[in-house]
């Protein structure tokens, strides 16, 4: 009885029902089986976050990606007139989030590899890039290096799903990728 | 006798008044803030519905902070501070430890949850129930989470000492009852959610007053998830008991063996309370390794505990209803069940829903890599609100109907409406759940008050299936909104005009005829699978898994890669 003490004292040495050791067995293996997949994707799947981290203050960061605009901007978009920045394929090209844009606009060439070095000026943001669906904390005082390879070309939306204040949903950015 | 107690005359159980008061108090305020919380989730359904959009940014991300804390926190934590006197004092027969530090406990939680309403109803503390720093809130916002947690916890010691005073004075023999070591295995979870609480929430009061300097937002995470994440695996806990305890009082049913559900019980404390990475998968600053180990409960052995309840709870009432001679075919003990008494159909699909629903998608999306494509998109209150809504609390929805009569001595009020309550808030949350999860593996943002992007001078074009799933999702709202309000209804005017029961027995019977050993013997007397239609229902649930699973490595391999 569920309810009441068990009515045999020593309930530890009661059998365990056929059904129940079944069952246990199918989920324990599964388990492992669940566990193992984890770093086997480490060694041959393509999507992993890595662990390159770095602490930076806001005004580092910044100056890190102005160096990155300053050198390579090819244009301007929408009515912010965000700069458009193609860094070579390869390099290291910076992100930053803060209250309420992405900046600046990345032009990334499809199927090359690209250092993207993530940090937000103040409040905690979330870097959500559509339609592909890759999302990823973005935090504040620390600069996440994540290698990105972009595999099809178009006009990628970059919108912010960690909320942060009342502008949160006017927090829509761009990224482009190029043949 | 003690003329501190009196026989329930139903059950049979040996109530301690000053126990029963404080879990009336407990239980009703539980049920004020549910009404409380779930007017504020309409308001959140119709504003995300993208055609009716009801509120503006500022209201909506106010009410949406109150929705979360109020269902999540004050209707739940209230709800099991009742339900740990319940399993001490009435199951053990025992009187409660110190009452009046009950009360203590008590006004601290009901101050703190008003003072936290009060605070967030002033629209400076918009900060959601995670309130990640450098985001700031109103002091009194950290102060009223404080003292709530700190009333919970003097509740969780009055459990334990209650279980002392039982230990001590013999008021039961042998082992505690199995839904008793339930509510323990809770309740030290709680212990540790509690202090994780408090180690990171008050360096946070102190920072919003300006006596701490700085608040490492990583080190904020980790801490307040190792609160925020162990406080679902008390409801867990909690709902799972439950779920025995109801299998016992309606079909007179024993665990298939107390050692198993026992032994699952105990893998909680040790790896339930791990997983407070869930949230942080996707966050700089974390190895893989640990993002590994503690993503899976160390190898999914907390997984693995619960799917063995999934299997024990239905088994039990299987092997039940075999004794009692409901022996044709796979599920005749299942199409025999009471499916018009709310106790037993509200407990059912709270097992069903969480296991189908909650479960797979917990630990699929829980996967380190899988994680990507969800992190922070609706997928994850659609999840949470299989676990949380369908799992916790229509298994204290069902649980109530059984406790108004035994608690009050009043018969419940409109049991027509009773009999359908748990399928509308059921099918409801269904909805809400499965339209949640469509539209975040769409890429829709949770916590986001226009996917439209007005006003920006730029746009994304969500899928026309996103915006469909959303409006679908809103009417589900809707109809999980007139299932809890029913229960609300009910449960109010059965306090307030239920038909006085005094020695009279109410209708369904409250406590089933325990199933005798001489009717289990006729059950295993054949010798082979004693419970062949769970086994059965569990290896459809293990397909269901195992397919969901490889599909979302399938789906995650198409996209970019990342490492």
């Amino acid at each position: 009885m569920s309810i009441s003490p068990p009515s045999d004292k020593v309930w530890w040495k009661e059998p365990i029902e056929k059904t129940e050791l079944i069952w246990i067995s199918i989920v324990f293996v599964w388990g492992v089986f669940m566990t193992f997949m984890m770093p086997y994707w480490h060694v041959v799947g393509d999507q992993n976050l890595p662990n390159e981290t770095y602490r930076v203050t806001p005004e580092q960061f910044m100056a890190k990606a102005q160096g990155m605009v300053d050198q390579f901007t090819v244009g301007e978009h929408g009515p912010q007139k965000t700069p458009i920045v193609h860094p070579p394929a390869g390099s290291d090209v910076y992100l930053v989030a803060r209250l309420w844009s992405w900046w600046p606009v990345l032009e990334l060439e499809k199927g090359q590899s690209y250092r993207v070095h993530l940090s937000s000026l103040d409040w905690q943001h979330g870097f959500s890039l559509q339609p592909a669906n890759i999302n990823i904390q973005v935090v504040p005082d620390y600069e996440y290096v994540v290698n990105l390879t972009p595999d099809e070309s178009g006009e990628y939306s970059l919108i912010c799903n960690e909320y942060c204040g009342i502008g949160h949903h006017l927090m829509i950015g761009k990224l482009l990728v190029v043949e | 006798m003690n003329t501190n107690f009196r026989v329930c005359p139903e059950t049979g159980f040996h109530v301690h008044k000053p126990a029963e008061l404080l879990m009336k108090a407990n239980a009703v305020a539980a049920v004020v803030f549910l009404l409380v919380g779930g007017t504020f989730g309409l308001l959140v359904g119709l504003t995300r519905w993208p055609a009716v959009h009801l509120l503006p940014a500022d209201q909506f991300y106010l009410v949406l902070t109150a929705h979360g804390l109020n269902v999540l926190i004050f209707w739940i934590i209230f709800f099991e501070i009742a339900l740990l006197y319940f399993c001490s004092a009435v199951l053990l027969k025992c009187r409660l430890a110190t009452p009046k530090l009950g009360w203590v406990a008590f006004a601290l939680m009901l101050i703190g949850a008003l003072l936290n309403n009060y605070i967030v109803m002033q629209g400076n503390s918009s900060v959601m129930m995670t309130s990640y720093t450098p985001m700031g809130a109103d002091p009194l916002f950290y102060l009223s989470l404080i003292l709530f947690a700190v009333g919970a916890l003097i509740g969780t010691f009055i459990f334990f000492g209650t279980l002392a005073i039982a230990k001590a004075e013999n008021t039961y023999e042998g082992s505690v009852p199995l839904v008793t070591f339930g509510a323990t295995v809770a309740a030290i979870i709680a212990v540790f959610t509690i202090v994780s609480g408090a180690i990171i929430l008050i360096p946070t009061f102190l920072w919003s007053v300006g006596l701490v300097a700085h608040i490492d937002p990583l080190m904020y995470r980790m801490i307040w998830w190792a609160f925020g994440h162990s406080s679902q695996q008390i409801n867990v806990s909690a709902h799972i008991s439950i779920w025995y305890f109801i299998a016992a009082v309606v079909f007179g049913a024993k665990p298939l063996s107390e050692k198993v559900s026992r032994t699952a019980f105990l893998m909680y404390i040790l790896f339930l309370q791990l997983a407070s990475v869930h949230h942080l998968l996707v966050d700089p600053g974390l190895s893989s390794n640990y993002k590994m180990f503690n993503t899976s409960y160390a190898m999914y052995l907390a997984v693995m505990a619960s799917m063995v309840h999934g299997l024990t709870v239905p088994g039990a009432i299987e092997a039940a209803q075999r004794a009692r001679g409901f022996n044709k075919g796979l599920f005749e003990w299942l199409t025999k069940a009471p499916w018009g008494n709310p106790v037993f159909s509200g407990m059912f699909i709270s097992l069903v829903g969480f296991g189908f629903l909650g479960g797979i998608t917990g630990v699929v999306m829980g996967v380190e890599q899988i994680n990507i494509l969800i992190h922070n998109t609706v997928y994850v209150p659609g999840h949470f609100h299989a676990t949380v809504v369908i799992g916790t609390t229509l298994a204290f929805m069902a649980l109530t109907y059984w406790l108004v009569p035994v608690l009050f001595r009043r018969d419940l009020v409109m049991k027509g409406l009773a009999k359908w309550q748990p399928y509308i808030f059921g099918l409801g949350m269904t909805g809400v759940s499965l339209f949640l999860m469509g539209a975040g593996t769409l890429g829709v943002p949770r916590r986001h008050w226009d996917i439209g992007f007005a006003g920006t001078g730029m746009t994304h074009d969500f899928p026309a299936a996103a915006y469909t799933m959303m409006a679908l999702n809103g009417m589900s709202v809707v109809l999980a909104v007139v299932g809890g309000a029913a229960f609300c209804i009910i449960i109010v005017a059965s306090l307030l005009f239920g038909r006085k029961l005094g020695e009279e027995k109410s209708s369904p019977a409250l406590a089933a005829e325990m199933v005798t050993d001489d009717e289990y013997k006729t059950l295993h007397a054949s010798g082979g699978i004693t419970v062949p239609g769970t086994l059965c229902l569990t290896f459809i649930f293990f397909a269901s898994f195992a397919a969901y699973y490889f599909i979302n490595w399938k789906y995650l391999s198409q996209t970019w890669g990342i490492s």
